[in-house]
């Protein structure tokens, strides 16, 4: 069940998020969405478990990739974030997860929004439609505290850029870049509106995030019309002690 | 009996201590809550896991579907809040 | 047993403060909970005391406030391995509400708003162990803490101080409630370690 995956690569995303690279052996492959436990184990057994979603796209090298935001009083995410260093070594299971999936088979529109740190197993979504040269509709609304709080801009950017583009808007809740159009703010009605797919072009919906940007989000898109077995939603948050 | 701290995640987030006893992916899985009859897929549970267990309760009555204890060498499963909990064998589901 | 983790320890504490074992200390106030937070409107709070068949005491809200009160100090050691010492509570004790109460049931099991609950002995109810606190470093006690009331017997697991609490059932047996019927320890006794059920 846990296999060994030996770091490879680390990569800051931001200032409190890093990317990690992780090899693991016999590992049997992914879809976009899924997720890992990872787990760490002190001198004296002592181990905690965390969940992290997989940011890489399904590949064949058996590398996979996660994005950790470290949270000031985490027990795991200070040591993922600031002590690991290539070739530590930590253990991981899974992939987790079938029904917050997207499969390069599927041609509908998307329409993925991210709150946060939500952003990963979404960014798995658009790696893997470009690995696979997908050309499904994909539009991202990234909802995030401020600019330096961004995943993966240059990438998304490009990706914004390219022939086959992923439709992508940024929406700052706590400050924005001066002359940003609209004022820092939680998502809402208005933004949901112009930003994401018609309800009537029926698209299937991914919202991840912490819960409460969650529930509001994913209540905007069933109050415009999506229906609810068209909006799958993963939630973000501690699963250690609440502090 | 309501709340409006959004304090629960879902079933994704269980889905790995929950593979220690299930061999097929849950959160596809449907179940039907036992007090409502509500019948979700499992992804869609409202899960409490900052206590000393998983609980895992109805998004539409709150109550609980299942509970695991996972202590020392030993898991303790609760899963009568579910009349039933069907999962696909075939490894693909439809979308 | 996974593999080390270089680098990893885990929150430790510092060697020179007493605790029970495999506990670290902490300053923050975790908030532990199996389901949502409990929204009790105070006119219709209550707390009784049952014997399976009558109820044998019931309070609400202003005849509970109406009880002498004391202030306690004590520390809190949770399951999940925190302890957070010299916590200042206000609240009824066990030893008043039990008054004059004539029973020959030895287990009790404490039921709260929502679907908790938890057994303790009688006789860890009184000589001054146990209290029915509303307030919390002398401020009402938070809903996400417990409040309006909750029960503290602080030479348990902190599992055993029951939030959101509204009455106790006496019982002849010591049955076990919602955390003692899946794995933990039907007593919990922090300074013996009696975290889960087969604990010496």
């Amino acid at each position: 069940m846990w296999r060994v995956g030996t770091v490879v690569a680390l990569h800051n995303e931001t200032a409190t998020a890093r990317t990690i690279t992780l090899e693991v052996r016999d590992w049997p492959g992914h879809v976009a969405g899924q997720h890992v436990d990872v787990r760490v184990t002190a001198p004296d057994g002592y181990s905690a478990v965390r969940s992290y979603s997989l940011a890489s796209a399904p590949n064949p090298e058996g590398r996979v990739q996660i994005t950790v935001e470290r949270l000031p009083k985490g027990e795991v995410s200070p040591y993922l974030t600031q002590e690991v260093v290539v070739d530590d070594r930590l253990e991981v299971r899974g992939p987790i997860g079938g029904w917050f999936v997207w499969r390069t088979q599927q041609t509908e529109p998307i329409q993925l929004i991210a709150g946060g740190s939500g952003i990963v197993p979404l960014m798995a979504m658009i790696r893997s439609r470009a690995s696979a040269g997908g050309v499904a509709p994909f539009r991202l609304l990234y909802s995030a505290r401020e600019p330096g709080a961004i995943f993966y801009r240059n990438e998304l950017q490009a990706f914004s850029d390219h022939e086959h583009s992923v439709s992508l808007t940024y929406a700052y809740t706590r400050s924005a870049p001066k002359d940003w159009p609209r004022p820092p703010s939680r998502i809402d009605a208005a933004l949901i509106a112009n930003a994401t797919w018609p309800s009537n072009l029926v698209p299937t919906c991914y919202v991840c995030g912490p819960t409460s940007f969650v529930e509001s989000a994913a209540g905007l898109l069933s109050a415009c019309g999506n229906s609810p077995d068209k909006i799958r939603t993963e939630r973000f948050g501690p699963t250690g002690d609440r502090q | 009996m309501t709340s409006d701290t959004h304090d629960y995640l879902d079933g994704n987030a269980a889905a790995g201590e929950l593979s220690k006893i299930f061999t097929m992916d849950v959160t596809v899985a449907e179940g039907q809550c036992a007090h409502c009859g509500a019948t979700k897929r499992f992804a869609e549970a409202h899960l409490y896991m900052q206590c000393p267990g998983v609980v895992a309760r109805c998004a539409v009555c709150e109550h609980v579907l299942l509970r695991l204890v996972s202590v020392r060498q030993r898991v303790f499963l609760d899963v009568r809040g579910m009349t039933y909990l069907s999962l696909d064998t075939q490894l693909q589901d439809s979308i | 047993m996974g593999i080390i983790s270089r680098g990893f320890s885990g929150r430790r504490s510092t060697a020179d403060v007493k605790l029970p074992p495999g506990q670290y200390l902490t300053t923050d106030f975790p908030v532990l909970s199996a389901g949502p937070t409990p929204q009790v409107p105070l006119d219709q709070w209550e707390f009784t005391i049952d014997d399976g068949t009558n109820v044998l005491r019931r309070w609400n809200w202003k005849s509970f406030r109406d009880l002498p009160t004391e202030t306690v100090l004590v520390d809190l050691h949770c399951v999940t391995r925190w302890s957070k010492l010299g916590t200042s509570w206000e609240g009824v004790s066990l030893d008043t509400m039990l008054a004059d109460l004539k029973t020959d049931a030895s287990y009790t099991l404490f039921r709260s708003y929502g679907d908790y609950t938890t057994n303790l002995p009688v006789k860890d109810l009184r000589n001054k162990q146990a209290w029915v606190v509303f307030r919390f470093e002398g401020k009402d006690l938070a809903p996400e803490h417990g409040g309006p009331a909750r029960l503290l017997v602080p030479h348990l697991y902190l599992w055993k101080s029951a939030k959101w609490v509204r009455g106790m059932t006496l019982m002849h047996h010591d049955n076990p409630g919602f955390w003692e019927n899946l794995g933990y320890h039907i007593y919990g006794d922090p300074w013996r370690e009696q975290r889960y059920s087969g604990d010496e």
